[in-house]
């Protein structure tokens, strides 16, 4: 049961500069994340969640032309601290992330072993043997053997290396850990065994996870809350339970509908179109152009509403 | 029949394998017979090391218009076996007899021919279409390899298939590079591809794990119209066991070189066997907030390898049911569990 | 062409870019000039061909406008023919008919002198006709300040020229001067200063023939020459700078072309196959890399051929096998991985269309940056080769001047401007192509762009 919060998320903007144009990412998101809680974001590809973490862990590519809003951590704006705080104090302290296909991105000339206590070394100023010593008893909880350290990357399976990337997150034990498709790559059995994993893993530390995927069947897996993310923002925050049996918002109803399911007989649907372009999006609702239920308020952006606990962004569920 | 060379392991390999009933063998649009795939590991570059066994004795039919999912992780061997079909590697035993015709008697034009009449949907997308060139470019290329030399004729049918696959109005997209279209048009050019020679048999990898989900649903319904108006025959390669219904009749299950169970897909679903194909199908999520409650179960260890596979039955090193004394002496053959289902596995003897 | 669009807009981002760009384009004008006002044959004339060519020049003169930057004024050469006597205004001519078919021609030539050298020389070339008699001239210079002095007399052959430098009878006339300093120098000064205003030559000629005629051209050979100057040959410099431009382009180019295009094919054919194949061609290029490039070069010029095209072909045939195919075989085996390439495979593509159609273009814009970058090198090759005196001697090259130059030690005497002409284009070229190849480096390949 979520308590206390853990992190406040007011207005995040985070604009690139492109060949084409200013790309709108993430476009004015507000969350509340809890601690001990376990989030999903929900979004297809192309609706900036891969670059709203970024924006929360502040790490930014060269070219971004906007980058506002606030992020309120124990009660610090976190957009007020420099880079160098940021780095210090906040990076793989208080939180850290397992990157889109992380087992892709080992270090291949670093025994993992190095690599999983390389962040102890860098952030938390341990010497190499503490640092060691901790990244030993982190393998053993995800599940890796120990004389596995002294290996390098190409050396270990898919599941394996992913198994490592997440030791790396979690090894500074922060109070929030981002995960990025932690198993789009990976095989049925082992994606079951690392979100098995992830569970353990949540019971024992008590820290607060954000999965980001596009796989709903999967999210399940962790979720206890719910958000989708549409054309940078988020249009539906609901609890776990609520969502996956009747979602609100006509776009995560059709995402729903589109799941394949083992048995039964109902038809599959699709949504027809596409997202939206993310450079030079309108006014109004992003998901009108395609939503059955459009209707003349949906021109004007719609605004956030708070059905018995739950927050949706539509004009269906507005006062009338 | 292709003669294995003189391997010593080949001769201790129990033929387990389906017997092909032989009328079936010149009805049948595909016949795969007692298929070995095996690559030679060298070390330093010529020490040779052993062989990968990626298809181990793999036999089954395929009809024209049939629809066949072939299920398993990575090491399974689903890619191999069909690469081969698809004529990109060479098996050191057994064969492949396509429309009456055997593979390994195939050469230069006949080859060609046969290859033109199997399309090959791939899963990526994008890295499946030459970046630099466009639709019309790419779509042309398969019907110039195959001598269609009339320009005329050629757009024809590119016209044509571009409006199967529903990429219209076609001549717009013709000029368009692979890079102006989003995941799921990619895909359609992909299987344009396929289809533009008017293949008998579509080869479907993993064809729709990169899309989106909402875009997913669109591309399945697309292949399985074009599966019905064309007759084709299809295999369907996966790991993803919730698709499956949607889309095929049959279903295989692979597992370390070998099929270990073939069934229709709605028996297996409800009957499903193998203590594999159970494992399967509890690791498969469907959208459920309980799920986050309880923890699934999932066998222990991980896919074996494919240069040592274990004694006996491949899966008994993890198998939660294993025998025994029997499973991990002797490779089971297959039993008949219900009618057109069969499971390798000694606790249905 | 969006994406050819892209990248252009890309690189015009980039100052070097554009800078570079507009070198290039610079030589190429400049070679097309050329190419278009002087024919080949005119040019490769104008570089070899004889007196008649190179007569009216000075020897060693530097550019005309040199006179710019000194506070000596340096006379500058200029030609004056009978010939034109009527629309020219420096030149009379008057035919005086006498009796007997005798008849007088009086040719005046007049002309400025403020220059505060000397000019190099001063010549009077006769072009006569007659069937048995000479003519007869005399020939008198009239300076500013009044003084008549008679500078010769003698008959005159059908094609003769005169140079009044070497005429000894008209130096021991003016006291042991050398000549042109005496008909020059300020009667009033101690030492030979050059005095200024208006001088005259006048020709006073006797025809004996009805049909006899007398034309004369005046060659004041100044010590400064047009816009590039003179060698030691009197060559107008300005040809071989000219002419060097696209020379020196279309070498590097082809050069670079012709490298480029073979190395790329090797290495996708040895990446493609793979084995014995692809283990050869290594190989090659190892011991390759081990030969010393310029030494065969100046051995095949010396003991073989020294024509541009025998340099071309030996420079591009030791230039394939270079360590470019190390770097071309690395990305062609990441490529050839592609799952296109596997489609491809799959619908029946031949081997030899995988590598043509498939892998090589995925390669051209890699290979753009590459390119460009070596056309310079080739450039400097070729200009190396001639310093040495190994380029081909026919030919108008900046390396070719610079050779010359060195082979009559053109520094230690002073001519300067013979070495920098050429080697500042040599520099312009060398820059311009490595900044828009830099450039290019950068657009193309992404990946460098952090640096």
């Amino acid at each position: 049961m979520p308590v206390s919060k853990l992190m406040r998320i007011q207005d995040l903007k985070l604009h690139f500069r492109s060949a084409a144009g200013v790309v709108q990412a993430v476009d004015g998101v507000d969350l509340d994340l809890f601690y001990n809680d376990a989030i999903v974001i929900l979004g297809e590809s192309g609706c900036g969640k891969t670059s709203f973490a970024r924006a929360i862990l502040r790490l930014l590519p060269r070219n971004v032309e906007a980058y506002t809003g606030k992020v309120l951590m124990n009660g610090n704006d976190l957009m007020g601290l420099s880079d160098e705080a940021f780095r210090r104090e906040v990076r793989w302290v208080k939180m850290s992330m397992v990157p889109q296909a992380a087992m892709n991105a080992l270090n291949p000339v670093l025994r993992v072993g190095d690599q999983v206590s390389e962040p102890l070394i860098v952030h938390a100023g341990a010497s190499r043997e503490t640092a060691l010593k901790s990244a030993r008893e982190m393998f053993q909880r995800v599940g890796v053997p120990v004389d596995f350290m002294n290996r390098y990357a190409f050396e270990l399976s898919g599941g394996m290396r992913q198994r490592v990337a997440i030791a790396m997150a979690l090894v500074t034990v922060p109070e929030l850990v981002i995960l990025d498709e932690p198993t789009s790559a990976l095989d049925v059995l082992t994606q079951a065994n690392i979100f098995n994993l992830l569970k353990r893993i949540k019971q024992d530390f008590d820290m607060s996870f954000v999965l980001i995927t596009h796989d709903i069947a999967t999210s399940s897996e962790l979720a206890e809350r719910v958000a989708i993310m549409y054309a940078g923002q988020i249009v539906e925050v609901s609890d776990a339970t609520r969502f996956f049996s009747a979602p609100l918002h006509p776009y995560s109803q059709k995402l729903m509908a589109s799941v394949p399911r083992l048995r039964g007989n109902q038809e599959l649907e699709f949504i027809p179109g596409n997202p939206p372009s993310l450079i030079g999006i309108g006014q109004g609702c992003r998901f009108a152009p395609r939503c059955e239920f459009r209707f003349e308020k949906c021109d004007q952006d719609p605004p956030v509403i708070n059905r018995e606990g739950r927050l949706v962004k539509c004009w269906l569920y507005a006062e009338g | 029949m292709i003669e294995a060379k003189s391997i010593p392991e080949m001769e201790n390999n129990p033929a387990s394998t389906m017997e092909i009933a032989p009328e079936k063998r010149n009805s049948a649009l595909l016949v795969i017979e007692n298929l070995h795939v095996w690559f030679e590991l060298k070390r330093l570059g010529f020490v040779h090391a052993g062989y990968v066994r990626a298809v181990d004795g793999v036999s089954f039919e395929l009809d024209r218009g049939d629809s066949l999912a072939i299920v398993g992780e990575s090491g399974s061997g689903k890619s191999s076996l069909m690469k081969t079909i698809l004529g990109l590697n060479q098996p050191v035993k057994g064969d492949i007899i396509f429309d009456g015709q055997r593979l390994s008697e195939l050469g230069g034009s006949q080859l060609r021919h046969y290859r033109s009449k199997i399309g090959f949907v791939q899963q990526d997308p994008y890295s499946a279409l030459p970046p630099f060139m466009n639709l019309r470019s790419i779509l042309s290329e398969p019907l110039k390899i195959n001598r269609v030399s009339n320009s005329e004729e050629r757009i024809r049918r590119i016209l044509k298939v571009m409006d199967e696959v529903r990429l219209t109005p076609a001549e717009d997209f013709i000029q368009k590079f692979p890079h102006m279209l989003s995941g799921g048009q990619q895909q359609r050019v992909v299987i344009a591809r396929a289809m533009v020679m008017e293949p008998k048999l579509i080869v479907a990898d993993e064809p729709v794990s990169m899309l989106d989900a909402s875009v997913r649903v669109e591309i399945l319904k697309l292949m399985g119209r074009l599966q019905e108006s064309h007759n084709l025959a299809v295999i369907y390669i996966t790991h993803d066991l919730s698709t499956v219904r949607y889309f095929s009749k049959r279903i295989f299950v692979m597992y370390a070189g070998k099929i270990i169970e073939m069934s229709p897909v709605d028996e297996i679903l409800n009957n499903p066997s193998h203590p594999y194909t159970l494992a399967l199908l509890a690791a498969t999520s469907e959208p459920d907030a309980r799920n986050a409650e309880k923890m699934r179960e999932v066998p222990a260890g991980e896919p074996p390898s494919l240069v040592n596979p274990p004694t006996g039955c491949r899966f008994h090193p993890r198998c939660p049911r294993a025998i025994a004394g029997l499973c991990e002496v002797k490779d089971p053959p297959y039993f008949t569990v219900a009618p057109d289902h069969q499971v390798a596995c000694w606790l249905f003897e | 062409m969006n994406t050819l669009k892209k990248y252009f807009r890309e690189i015009l981002q980039y100052p070097s870019a554009v800078v570079g760009s507009v070198m290039i384009l610079l030589l190429v004008a400049v070679s097309v000039y050329a190419l278009v006002t002087i024919p080949y044959e005119k040019a490769l004339q104008l570089w070899r061909g004889g007196e008649d060519v190179w007569y009216a020049n000075p020897q060693y003169a530097p550019p005309a406008w040199m006179n710019f930057f000194s506070d000596k004024d340096l006379p500058v050469s200029f030609k004056l023919h009978s010939r034109d006597a009527g629309e020219n205004q420096s030149v009379t001519k008057e035919v005086v008919l006498g009796e007997q078919n005798t008849s007088r021609t009086f040719i005046t030539y007049t002309f400025d002198f403020n220059y505060d050298e000397f000019p190099q020389e001063m010549a009077l070339l006769f072009n006569t006709t007659y069937e048995v008699k000479q003519p007869f001239v005399s020939i008198l210079w009239a300076t500013p300040d009044g003084r008549e002095i008679r500078v010769g007399d003698f008959g005159v052959s059908k094609k003769m020229t005169y140079r009044i430098s070497q005429d000894t009878k008209l130096q021991r006339r003016l006291g042991g001067l050398p000549p042109i300093q005496g008909l020059f120098a300020d009667p009033n000064a101690q030492t030979p200063v050059p005095f200024k205003g208006t001088y005259q030559l006048l020709i006073n000629g006797v025809s004996f023939e009805q049909d006899s005629h007398i034309e004369a051209e005046f060659v004041f050979y100044g010590q400064v020459y047009g816009l590039a100057g003179t060698d030691h040959l009197r060559r107008d410099l300005m040809v071989a700078l000219l002419y060097g431009a696209p020379i020196a382009l279309a070498f590097g180019l082809l050069a670079a072309l012709g490298t480029s295009v073979l190395t790329m094919i090797i290495a996708a054919t040895g990446a493609y196959y793979g084995g014995w194949v692809d283990e050869l061609i290594q190989r090659i290029t190892e011991v390759n890399l081990v030969l010393p490039f310029l030494a065969i070069l100046i051995m095949v010029g010396t003991f073989y051929d020294r024509s541009i095209w025998t340099i071309l072909g030996v420079t591009i045939l030791l230039s394939i096998f270079t360590g470019a195919i190390k770097s071309y075989r690395a990305i062609f085996m990441q490529v050839k991985e592609s799952a296109y390439i596997e489609a491809a495979r799959a619908y029946g593509a031949s081997s030899g269309r995988v590598i043509f159609r498939y892998l090589i273009p995925r390669m051209i814009p890699l290979l753009i940056p590459g390119l460009v970058s070596a056309v310079p090198a080739f450039v400097f090759l070729e200009a190396s080769l001639a310093v040495l005196g190994l380029g081909d001697p026919s030919l108008p090259t900046w390396g070719k001047i610079i050779n010359d130059a060195w082979l009559n030690a053109a520094l230690y005497k002073g001519y300067y401007y013979w070495i920098l002409e050429p080697a500042i284009l040599l520099m312009i070229t060398g820059l311009g192509f490595a900044m828009v190849g830099y450039s290019l480096d950068r657009v193309f390949n992404p990946r460098l762009r952090g640096l």
